[in-house]
């Protein structure tokens, strides 16, 4: 038995963390073969080939892959499919837009944002936003998985994998890119950092999100949203916590200004350390914090920010 | 062009869901269904697609139990021409899986040939997130999920997606399979005229026998259960005790 696990490749980089997480996860069903692809990939895949657990690292560098477009990346890895009883991803939404094309080619059910491994054929996933955790078996000859990265950690470096590269497959040439809309930004990335600070619609503005900022960056904290912030345009969509945007883990999250709907509940409650700053007493928020802090933003973030 | 708008009836994004005591699942005796948020975005946008001149039918379809009949209703309320409903389970625990759905799909586009599929992206009771990518792959079309923005111009269309970096835009070949995100638009509320025009909208009921397809699941439900809660915190009465805590608890 082995794993194809796809490494999470962006512009020629390896996202470390989200492949050594996926790895950890990967490695209780089989030997773990990572696959880099990309317009340049063979960077990332020196980096993937020190991941403790990975037994090999194919590299398929091709400008079809640049910006990993779901149909000829989805057609690579069903062309090494026959290989493996599991193809693996850590649940990106690269990963989330290929693999369930792949689990259709290969005529096999998507299990998707997989949080435990029980045995080969079966697995935990929350579903409901996480008010339910559901027990899955599968009766597929292949098992396609994405694996949601919060609940593990990151397998060590150490390894010395071989890379062996490999050619592209037929690319079905249904789409391109156009662009891409990246914030460059120095904070730690929302997923892997170890301390988050969250703003909701309670911070009333883009210009008020300074204050948010403000303490993440006293804390060297990667900054989220609610979903309402974002639609309000205080933030960028790619900081939206929850259900339908990221699901993060830290050892500390700040929740500001948010009432702890489900769906922002589902991204963030299994963090270590949750504090709420809420101006209502009553807000659902609370019933998950650790600390909460009844109390104006305006003025218990500067107070606080100051403080620490 | 047809465009399809698969809706999918759900438990409403408001109930707090409660898993059953003896794990089988969650319960869903006199829950309040509706139509997946998402998919309400995507019927919208089907609809505003006809409004501009780009789309001459819109067609809703729901997979399931009977009851998803009102699910169907509501699309054909909010504008769509008409509705397809198949029925392949009369048990409303009984979720089919995407791959199902999508094979059941896929038949109806070979019979309606529409130009564009527009799906949610992801249905928030199963929270598979796979659909509209499985219908993709088994029609040997484009796929263009998470979409914020959608432009279509002649035999191709320019999609904005939500991604972890922030946006990304590509040019899909049509016909295409487009899964809509949360900021594509904002749904409009079926008027009262509307709601009874739509009771009087063709709704066609079909089973995935007449298009070929075994509805039994690929993963079988070992257990349904409670996700671990968490234990009780306190109200802190300022922000120095609240610093004070947070030193103890050695997070800063
Ligand atoms: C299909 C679907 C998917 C969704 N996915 C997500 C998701 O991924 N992530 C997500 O977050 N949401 C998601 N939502 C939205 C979710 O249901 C809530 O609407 C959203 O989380 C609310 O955001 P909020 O808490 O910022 O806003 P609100 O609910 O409006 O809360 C604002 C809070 O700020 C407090 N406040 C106001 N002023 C102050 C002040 N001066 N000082 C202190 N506190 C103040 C208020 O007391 C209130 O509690 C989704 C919804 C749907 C239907
Ligand atoms: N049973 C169903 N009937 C109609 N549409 C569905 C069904 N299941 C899924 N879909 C469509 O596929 C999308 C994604 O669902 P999922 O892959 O289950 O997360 C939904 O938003 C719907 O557009």
């Amino acid at each position: 038995m082995a794993v194809l696990l796809i490494g999470e490749v962006t512009d020629g980089a390896l996202a470390m963390d989200a492949t050594a997480k996926a790895v950890s996860a990967a490695a209780a069903l089989g030997d773990v073969v990572v696959l880099c692809a990309g317009a340049s990939a063979k960077a990332a895949a020196d980096e993937a080939a020190t991941i403790e657990g990975v037994s090999k690292v194919l590299c398929a560098e091709d400008a079809i892959y640049g910006h990993r477009l779901a149909e000829p990346t989805a057609a690579l890895i069903v062309s090494l499919a026959g290989d493996y009883s599991h193809i693996a991803a850590p649940a990106t939404t690269d990963a989330k837009n290929i693999m369930p094309r792949v689990a259709a080619l290969l005529d096999v059910m998507m299990i998707s944002e997989v949080t435990a491994v029980i045995d080969a054929d079966t697995f935990e996933r929350p579903i409901y936003a996480g008010n339910a955790i559901q027990t899955v078996k599968s009766a597929d000859a292949t098992k396609v998985l994405t694996i949601r990265g919060a609940g593990y950690d990151a397998a060590p470096v150490g390894g010395s994998a071989s890379v062996e590269m490999i050619g592209a497959a037929a690319d079905p040439a249904l789409s391109s890119w156009v662009e891409d809309k990246v914030a460059e930004s120095d904070r730690p990335e929302l997923t892997s950092a170890g301390v988050v600070v969250s703003g909701g619609r309670g911070v009333g503005s883009e210009a008020d999100f300074a204050l948010i900022e403000a303490l993440a960056d006293k804390l060297g904290a990667a900054v989220g949203a609610s979903r309402a912030a974002v639609d309000s345009g205080y933030a960028p969509n790619d900081w939206q916590v929850g259900q339908t945007g990221k699901v993060v883990a830290p050892d500390l999250y700040v929740a500001v200004g948010i009432s702890g709907a489900i769906q922002h509940l589902a991204g963030m409650k299994d963090s270590k350390v949750i504090v709420a700053i809420n101006k209502d007493e009553e807000a659902p928020i609370f019933q998950v914090a650790d600390y909460g802090l009844v109390a104006d933003l305006f003025t218990a973030v500067p107070e606080l920010t100051e403080k620490l | 062009m047809k465009v399809l708008v698969p809706v999918k009836r759900v438990i409403d994004y408001n109930v707090k869901v409660r898993v059953k005591a003896d794990g089988s699942g969650v319960d869903l005796a006199n829950v309040k269904m509706s139509m997946n948020p998402f998919d309400e975005i995507a019927v919208e946008e089907a609809i505003r697609l006809k409004e501009a001149g780009k789309a001459d039918e819109v067609i809703a379809v729901s997979i399931g139990v009977k009851q998803s009949q009102e699910t169907l209703r509501t699309a054909l309320a909010m504008g769509a021409d008409r509705a397809i409903l198949v029925v392949a389970t009369d048990d409303v625990h009984n979720d089919i899986e995407p791959l199902t759905v999508a094979k059941i799909l896929k038949g109806i586009v070979d019979e309606e040939q529409p130009g564009l599929v527009l799906c949610g992206k992801q249905a928030i009771d199963n929270d598979m997130n796979a659909t509209g990518q499985m219908l993709s792959a088994l029609l040997g079309w484009s796929q263009a999920t998470f979409a914020s923005k959608l432009e279509i111009d002649g035999d191709s269309a320019k999609v904005t997606r939500e991604v972890d970096g922030g946006l990304q835009t590509i040019d899909v070949k049509m016909p295409a399979i487009v899964t809509v995100d949360l900021r594509l638009n904002e749904p409009r509320y079926a008027s009262l005229p509307n709601i009874m025009k739509a009771k009087k909208k063709p709704l066609d009921e079909k089973t995935p026998a007449d298009y070929g397809v075994d509805p039994a699941p690929r993963l079988t439900i070992v257990s349904t259960a409670e996700p671990e809660a968490r234990k009780a915190g306190i109200i802190v009465g300022s922000v120095d005790e609240l610093v004070e805590k947070l030193k103890e608890a050695g997070v800063v």
